[in-house]
């Protein structure tokens, strides 16, 4: 009897069932690898890139890739690889809050309106509607514009327009568990509403959640670098990865095309690691793939 | 008709192949309706899919042959398939309302099922439709064809499923569990009308079905079938009175029928002396002038309407009825998780129903009524092991902690017989008898004094329904608890209540002691429900139990009914 339960337990703790979900598919391993590589380049990129990534050296201005400058330098002689993986640090944390604060909020909204539902549920869905109804990066845009120029700003906007996915997403799962035969259960147990929300219907959202969160983190990213792209938020000479493209941009059509090019394949390569995040993170905070 | 040899199917999982269906062989002939019983993974279902070649994604025919009329089914092209799905041989599904697309008009779907098997043209498909729905006896059947499925009822939905397979006339009708889901009285309505059609048409047909006691009132031959193999095949009399394989004695002692007792549910070396429960004459809970009104879309409904009935410390009492009658809404007022529009229940004299439901849970009483809830699988947290579930009650009300909240879960665990391996699983990593035991623990946590039961094995295996029906008995004598059993099944409340109200349509319509009711019922509605449960022959020699003198007239062989 034990011998028989013993692997089961191993695969029952968290990590043996995130080892296992790695393993069993390998598009999620790899999602995992490059996510690891784009947060390690956060934390530790700033202290081993080559070159400061603000110094500027006219006298190695716009060199094409090369031994010591791998991704060239950019029109003030600044090591463009140096750049790119310092940006990294400012772009994740954009949209890691961004998103963070955007689930935490709709999550809040979705489990009031679809918990309660009534005159609360109506209002609050009119509201998200409201907000639904501007094209979102124009929007953003105008926030930023009236808040002001911060790095706090985009963040504020980029939550702002993704917050209403969350509520949804959440109001639908909370209502479809509102009445179901666990949430009265954890009433008889003496468990007061907000309880019931948190412990017992909440966790069950998580797992849609996580794939809504790790595609949201893709779309904040660009939408981060889409807003510095066209002047808002971030200033020069900092380094990310949507002013750098855009600097890099006026440079192309002279022929000196790694100035954009390679901001924009990091900019892509972070995108497309959050969308293939999303089944991998899905399957870890989902119990029933424990089998 | 139907030959059958050495079929089995297996199935392709992440776990690697599993058989479903072992070697089995059978024949079904020109007239004969045959039963195939067993429990749920017992793989009757699957020999019904495979046969109709709509197994899976994943599923194969392994090995043998499944001959219709010269038809060699397991080879025969996709496209002859389609020709002989629907007009040679078709299939009523067991819950009609995932058959049916919810956003077709009934009628439309079966003039689908004619047009299909070029049995109408655009002008008269409509004429056929409606025929087909007065085969079936559905009222007004002209109304009825432009009606959607939320629209109907049940057990009108599987009327409609019917009308769709038989549209075509068929030569053989496959019934997988077609009643499963539906109300006593119209569980004998469909299988009456099913068999009627049957014999009037002389097709053939094959009940699958988990209640060896309608089997054996509607079939000529009944097969019993475990873990993918036949293990009895034979008369449904003979079955019933000698069974010959272990396992079809497991089920034909685990399905409840007048005269027997809770005890004799159970394998007979699993039996223990039934405990003695001495009922107080102190009531425990008294429901004065209980009313519920619905504001409903139409107009109020009015679920509960001004109901009164006592549960005495240490008595079990049986709330019957049908789907709508109200017993729900009673005992969800009971168990204060909704306000009650009008009425008193006392509970130890003092009136709980003028605490708000919401603010109840923070009430020092919430701890002493406790409910079992119908479906085991919904009212487990998918995200909570079995250790999480039952550890709930106890830190929220009992406040307990640490190595004392461990012991005391283990306790319960081995209370309800649940393994103390199990409890680190989630509910769907354990079945469905692990499930409900659970759910008992939990709901006996804090040893309440009133215990509501919501048909807490409507959703089990019968011979998991009679380990869990026993469970309760033992419990009830060990903990001195009062129960209310909520229940659709008049057999299996006679098992375990003294005492049983019927509710129809909002209001008690009888009420008295067990013995007296089903012996002597004295509302029509109570006789209509006794009368529509399944009557399984009686056995020939009837083993040592002192209720078996209950025994009476009203359940006659069934060779009776079937001659007529």
């Amino acid at each position: 009897m034990t011998q028989a339960t013993d692997p089961a337990h191993a695969a029952d703790s968290t990590l043996g069932h995130v080892l296992y979900v790695l393993r069993a598919n390998p598009v999620t391993m790899l999602a995992f690898g490059m996510f690891a590589f784009l947060i390690l380049s956060a934390i530790f990129g700033p202290a081993l890139v080559p070159y400061d990534p603000l110094a500027t050296n006219a006298a190695a201005a716009l060199q094409p890739p090369s031994a010591a400058h791998w991704f060239g330098t950019d029109q003030v002689g600044r090591d463009v690889f140096s750049r790119v993986i310092v940006a990294t640090r400012l772009d994740l944390s954009i949209s890691v809050a961004a998103v963070a604060l955007s689930f935490v909020v709709g999550s809040i909204l979705g489990c009031i309106a679809g918990y309660w539902g009534g005159w609360l549920d109506s209002v609050l869905n009119r509201f998200l509607d409201t907000i639904m109804a501007f094209p979102l990066f124009v929007l953003a845009m105008g926030i930023v514009a009236a808040l002001g120029n911060t790095i706090e700003n985009i963040i504020y906007a980029t939550a702002i327009i993704n917050m209403p996915f969350y509520a949804r997403l959440v109001r639908a799962e909370v209502n479809i568990r509102r009445d179901a035969g666990f949430v009265r259960a954890a009433k008889l147990a003496g468990s007061s509403d907000i309880r019931v929300l948190a412990t017992q219907i909440f966790p069950n959202a998580l797992p849609p959640m996580m794939v809504q969160v790790s595609l949201n983190l893709g779309w904040a990213i660009l939408n981060a670098a889409g807003l510095s792209f066209i002047g808002l938020g971030v200033s020069p000479p900092t380094a990310e990865w949507g002013i750098m493209v855009a600097e890099g941009a006026n440079f192309i059509v002279s022929g000196e095309w790694w100035l954009a090019v390679f901001p924009g394949l990091w900019l892509m390569f972070a995108v497309f690691t959050f969308n293939l995040l999303g089944d991998g993170l899905r399957d870890i905070v989902d119990p029933r793939k424990r089998t | 008709m139907l030959t059958v040899k050495d079929l089995s199917v297996m199935f392709q999982t992440r776990r690697g192949p599993v058989d479903a269906v072992r070697g089995i062989s059978f024949e079904v002939s020109k007239g004969e309706i045959l039963g195939i019983v067993g429990e749920s993974g017992s793989g009757k279902s699957v020999t019904s899919y495979a046969l109709m070649r709509i197994l899976e994604a994943g599923g194969v025919i392994k090995a043998g042959e499944a001959e219709y009329s010269g038809i060699d089914l397991r080879r025969a092209a996709e496209r002859d398939m389609r020709d002989i799905r629907g007009r040679e041989i078709s299939m009523i599904f067991q819950n009609p309302r995932a058959a049916l697309n919810p956003i077709r008009k009934v009628g439309h779907q079966i003039e689908d099922v004619l047009r299909q098997h070029a049995r109408a043209t655009r002008y008269d498909a409509r004429a056929k439709a409606i025929a087909a729905l007065e085969a079936v006896k559905i009222k007004d059947a002209e109304a009825r064809y432009d009606a959607y499925p939320f629209e109907l009822s049940g057990g009108m939905c599987q009327r409609i499923v019917c009308a769709i397979a038989l549209a075509c006339d068929p030569r053989l009708l496959i019934a997988d569990e077609p009643t499963t889901g539906l109300d006593i009285t119209t569980q004998k309505a469909v299988m009456d009308l099913v068999r009627d059609l049957i014999r009037e048409r002389g097709m053939s047909s094959i009940l699958i079905t988990h209640d060896l006691g309608l089997a054996a009132q509607y079939c000529d031959r009944i097969l019993v079938m475990k873990d993918g193999l036949i293990v009895e095949q034979g008369d449904p009399v003979q079955i019933f009175s000698d069974p010959q394989h272990p396992y079809s004695r497991k089920l034909v002692d685990a399905t409840p029928r007048a005269g027997t007792g809770v005890r004799s549910l159970l394998p007979a070396s699993e039996r223990k002396p039934e405990p003695q429960i001495a009922v107080s004459d102190t009531p425990l809970v008294e429901v004065r002038n209980l009313v519920k009104t619905y504001a409903g879309k139409s107009g109020p409904v009015h679920a509960v309407k001004d109901i009164s009935f006592t549960v005495f410390k240490g008595q079990c009492v049986g709330l019957v009825g049908e789907s709508g009658c109200g017993k729900s809404t009673t005992s969800e007022i009971l168990v204060r998780l909704m306000d009650a529009t009008a009425g008193q229940v006392l509970f130890d004299g003092a009136d709980i129903a003028a605490i708000p439901a919401r603010g109840f849970a923070r009430d020092p009483r919430r701890a002493q009524i406790q409910m079992v809830f119908q479906d085991a699988t919904d009212s487990l947290n998918p995200r909570h092991s079995a250790r999480q579930t039952i550890a709930e009650p106890l830190r929220r009300l009992g406040g307990m902690r640490g190595a004392k909240l461990d012991a005391r879960i283990e306790e319960l665990a081995t209370l309800v017989g649940l393994p103390l391996a199990l409890l680190s699983r989630f509910p769907h990593q354990l079945s469905g008898g692990q499930k409900a035991r659970v759910g008992i623990a939990r709901a006996v946590a804090l040893e309440p004094k009133f215990l509501i039961l919501d048909e807490p094995t409507a959703a089990l295996d019968v011979s998991i329904q009679a380990v869990v029906l026993n469970l309760l008995v033992d419990l009830r004598a060990k903990l001195g608890l009062s129960y209310l059993f909520v229940s659709h099944d008049l057999h299996v409340v006679r098992l375990l209540c003294d005492h049983v109200i019927v509710m129809k349509d909002g209001q008690i319509v009888e009420q008295g002691a067990t013995h007296d009711v089903m012996t002597h019922p004295q509302n029509l509605y109570t006789k209509t429900l006794l009368a529509a449960a399944p009557k399984p022959p009686e056995r020939r020699q009837i083993r040592d139990f002192p209720h078996s003198e209950d025994t009476d007239a009203q359940h006659d062989p069934i060779h009776d009914e079937r001659a007529s």
